[in-house]
């Protein structure tokens, strides 16, 4: 009986001791959420040191980018514990401010001494301000992205094609620093055999599902005046987003869909992009900084034959890009908070964002783009930095799922479908956004 | 000795578990044995409906939990029934159920009645129709997304072939005359195997002696199928149409991964605009008075048309 009980009392013990050692060795794990593409294998080879530094183990959960949103926001919704820490978008900062998603920094960043003034103005505005353009800050700035231009090298310096292009428009054939020039190109591009293949102009974002043809569109309109809301009046938008030049903009987008994207391109966004690029369809290519690293190394496209433009200048000589990119944040029903902050602090670390650039993450620190070194590092990285220096964000109001929605639709219904004309869209896109503010309270 | 075989059975069945559990009435038990079922049911198909109900009257948002929640009245409705964009879904729905049940019946109708003539290798034909219905949708989307591609889908290059126009120029996805269409010859090719199988069942219930004394009494081929195959199968084929149009209504698996609803609008159905309203735009009160106004519509309609259905299968 005796030794039956003890044979029983050893059993048990040993059992609670295998699961306090597993507790034990998972209890520090901490859970990493964004979406799935090239830089999130970058954040997994670089977090291996902050496990070597801490002993703190780390998991990743990435969802594709079609499902990003949807997974996520679900997930902060319903108040899960599935992420610590998590990159969210830019776009979803108010929401997750307003609704209590993420823990707010500022004390952190005081006590820590991490500094604001130390990474990209304009990352720091897009990634981690609620209200925008006010210390409460609610992420680091983690992966800087903007919407830029690719463009095939080896067939701008065909010199037939050059010849051909200089009797045709008068300018030497090269990356346009104009939409005007942009679209020229495209059009001698559109259609025509190179190496026994039929090429076309670009590949523009069209994508109607999630945010593709806002985010295209708006690298366009801005360039063209187009303004959220009255500088003076907030959230007063008539005359402003549907301006006369905001009008021609979307007009000029819907041409250049018209002209010159290959045939098919009517749901196009990053992936649909780069396999366009990739797979020599393109003369031109436009979407996130995000895409260049992995397009630089292709045997296909990439070394000599690639090269990178900031988004062009409007009519009148305005210059401004879609922000991409996300700020790392730690989320509050978090039972690891404090393991997460010190994640957080470790990757704020100037030689860990370095390595962060080098393995293919955009850093948004300045010790690290401002470095002299920097524009010589990728042939990517000039373009990289004139393109962060002209950003702007979509609406970042808790409210910016329905705001979406409604410029995709009217969007895609003009530029895609061809419905009604840019005035009726944009006048469309005044009354849409006008309600939703309504609905909450802030019109 | 058989007494006391008949004793030892007796004993050895036994009793009614109701009398052995002190208090329980069969009747009782019976509703002990089904209540889970029954909750099960609550739980998971009436209380959503009351919950979903109720949140229609509401400006609830399922991303804005701690919110205060509004009772706004019916405004959700009015603004749902004032909204020329939701009428415009439900057109192209319409549009939709309309020629999807119009060619499947057509085609499933006429495929079954040539299965059902018993030709050599029938069951063969028939297991290879067959095919596409067990396809699962997410399989279909995605092969015939690749067949209708304007520069390497198959299907382009076919048309072009017989026609003469450029592949490229065949952007059945893309054009907004042709994305419509796109949808309906896919859903056509999975669903109209379905509506053969039901006719076919309708055709193979009808006595053989019918068409013998037709025989005798020296009935055309016409006739006999206009005089007694059509009216025979006739319940068949509208219990056909019932299924795929209650199915059909409700279509969002083949547009979401076709076309997503675009070009434009074009090819956005009732069934997607409300997936964009609910998970998208994350209005939960409006989606929900959206949803209940698409139930009643469908139940409504189902049961005016089952009416029907009842009366043709009495004449």
């Amino acid at each position: 009986m005796k030794s039956s009980l003890k044979m029983a009392l050893g059993l048990a013990s040993a059992v609670v001791a295998s699961t306090a050692v597993s507790n034990v060795a998972h209890a520090e794990d901490l859970t990493l959420c964004w979406a799935a593409w090239d830089p999130a294998n970058a954040l997994v080879e670089l977090s291996k040191d902050f496990t070597k530094e801490t002993g703190i183990g780390m998991k990743f959960e990435f969802v594709p980018w079609t499902n990003y949103a949807d997974r996520f926001l679900n997930e902060l919704n319903s108040h899960g514990k599935l992420c610590d820490l998590i990159i969210g978008d830019s776009q979803w900062i108010g929401g997750a401010a307003e609704n209590g998603h993420y823990v707010k920094l500022n004390d952190f960043f005081d006590k820590e001494k991490i500094s604001m003034d130390d990474f990209v103005p304009a990352t720091v505005v897009g990634y981690s301000e609620w209200p925008k353009n006010t210390p409460n800050y609610w992420a680091l700035p983690a992966m800087g992205d903007v919407v830029g231009w690719t463009y095939r090298k080896d067939w701008f310096s065909k010199p037939e094609l050059q010849k051909e292009f200089k009797e045709k428009y008068g300018w030497d054939l090269g990356p346009p620093t104009t939409f005007d020039q942009l679209k020229q190109i495209a059009e001698f591009f559109q259609k025509r055999q190179i190496d026994g293949k039929t090429v076309y102009g670009a590949s523009i974002y069209t994508e109607r599902g999630s945010e593709g043809i806002t985010m295209g569109a708006m690298d366009v309109l801005y360039s063209y005046g187009f303004q959220y809301e009255n500088p003076k009046k907030p959230y007063e938008m008539e005359g402003f987003v549907n301006s006369a030049d905001s009008v021609k903009g979307l007009e000029f987008y819907k041409s250049l869909y018209d002209c010159c994207t290959p045939p098919g391109a009517s749901n196009s966004y990053m992936g649909e992009g780069v396999d366009a690029f990739k797979s020599g369809q393109v003369a031109m290519h436009m979407n996130f900084a995000f895409t260049w690293p992995g397009l630089q190394k292709d045997e296909n496209v990439g070394g000599d034959k690639i090269g990178y433009f900031v988004n062009p200048k409007g009519p009148g000589g305005a210059q401004f890009a879609q922000l991409g990119g996300q700020g790392i944040s730690v989320v509050s029903y978090s039972d690891k908070q404090e393991s997460a902050l010190k994640y957080i602090k470790w990757f704020a670390n100037k030689d860990v964002q370095a390595k962060w650039w080098s393995l293919g993450g955009y850093s948004c620190l300045n010790a690290v783009v401002k470095d002299p070194k920097f524009p010589a590092s990728q042939p990517y990285a000039q373009t990289f930095l004139d393109s962060m220096a002209i950003v702007k964000d979509f609406w970042a109001e808790p409210s910016y799922a329905p705001l979406l929605q409604a410029s995709q639709k009217r969007f895609h219904d003009y530029v895609v479908a061809g419905q009604g004309s840019a005035k009726d869209a944009l006048d469309g896109l005044v009354k849409d956004w006008t309600q939703v503010f309504q609905d909450d309270g802030k019109m | 000795m058989l007494n006391r075989t008949a004793e030892n059975v007796a004993r050895a069945t036994p009793e009614p578990l109701a009398r052995k559990v002190r208090g329980i009435s069969d009747k009782g038990l019976a509703w002990l044995f089904i209540s889970p079922t029954i909750l099960l049911l609550l739980a998971i198909n009436i209380f959503p409906l009351f919950w979903a109900i109720y949140l229609s009257f509401t400006n609830y948002r399922a991303n804005r939990p701690n919110e205060v929640v509004k009772n706004l009245g019916f405004a959700n409705y009015q603004r749902i029934l004032g909204d020329q964009d939701i009428w415009i879904a439900m057109q192209t729905t319409a549009h939709f159920v309309f020629w999807t049940i119009l060619l499947q019946t057509l085609i499933g109708f006429t495929l079954a009645w040539l299965i059902d003539r018993k030709f050599r290798g029938h069951a063969f034909w028939t297991t290879l129709i067959l095919v596409p219905m067990m396809l699962s949708p997410a399989v279909v989307g995605n092969f015939w997304r690749f067949l209708y591609e304007p520069q390497i889908g198959l299907f382009s290059y076919v048309i072009s072939f017989v026609s003469g126009i450029p592949p490229t120029s065949i952007q059945m996805l893309s054009n907004v005359s042709l994305a419509p269409w796109s949808i309906i010859i896919v859903d056509t090719w999975m669903w109209t195997p379905y509506v053969m199988l039901i006719c076919l069942a309708g055709l193979r219930s009808i006595p053989e002696y019918i068409y013998e004394a037709a025989e005798v009494d020296r009935a055309s081929n016409w006739r006999q199928f206009w005089s007694i195959t059509l009216p025979m199968a006739l319940p068949f084929i509208m219990l056909a149409v019932l299924f795929r149009g209650i199915e059909n209504f409700k279509m969002f698996d083949m547009v979401n991964l076709l076309t997503g609803g675009g070009p434009g609008s074009t090819t956005e159905v009732a069934s997607i605009t409300l997936k964009r309203q609910a998970f998208e735009s994350w209005r939960t009160g409006y989606s929900s008075a959206f949803a209940i106004i698409l139930f009643v519509a469908v139940f409504g309609l189902a049961n005016i048309y089952v009416k029907a259905l009842n009366k043709v299968k009495q004449r």
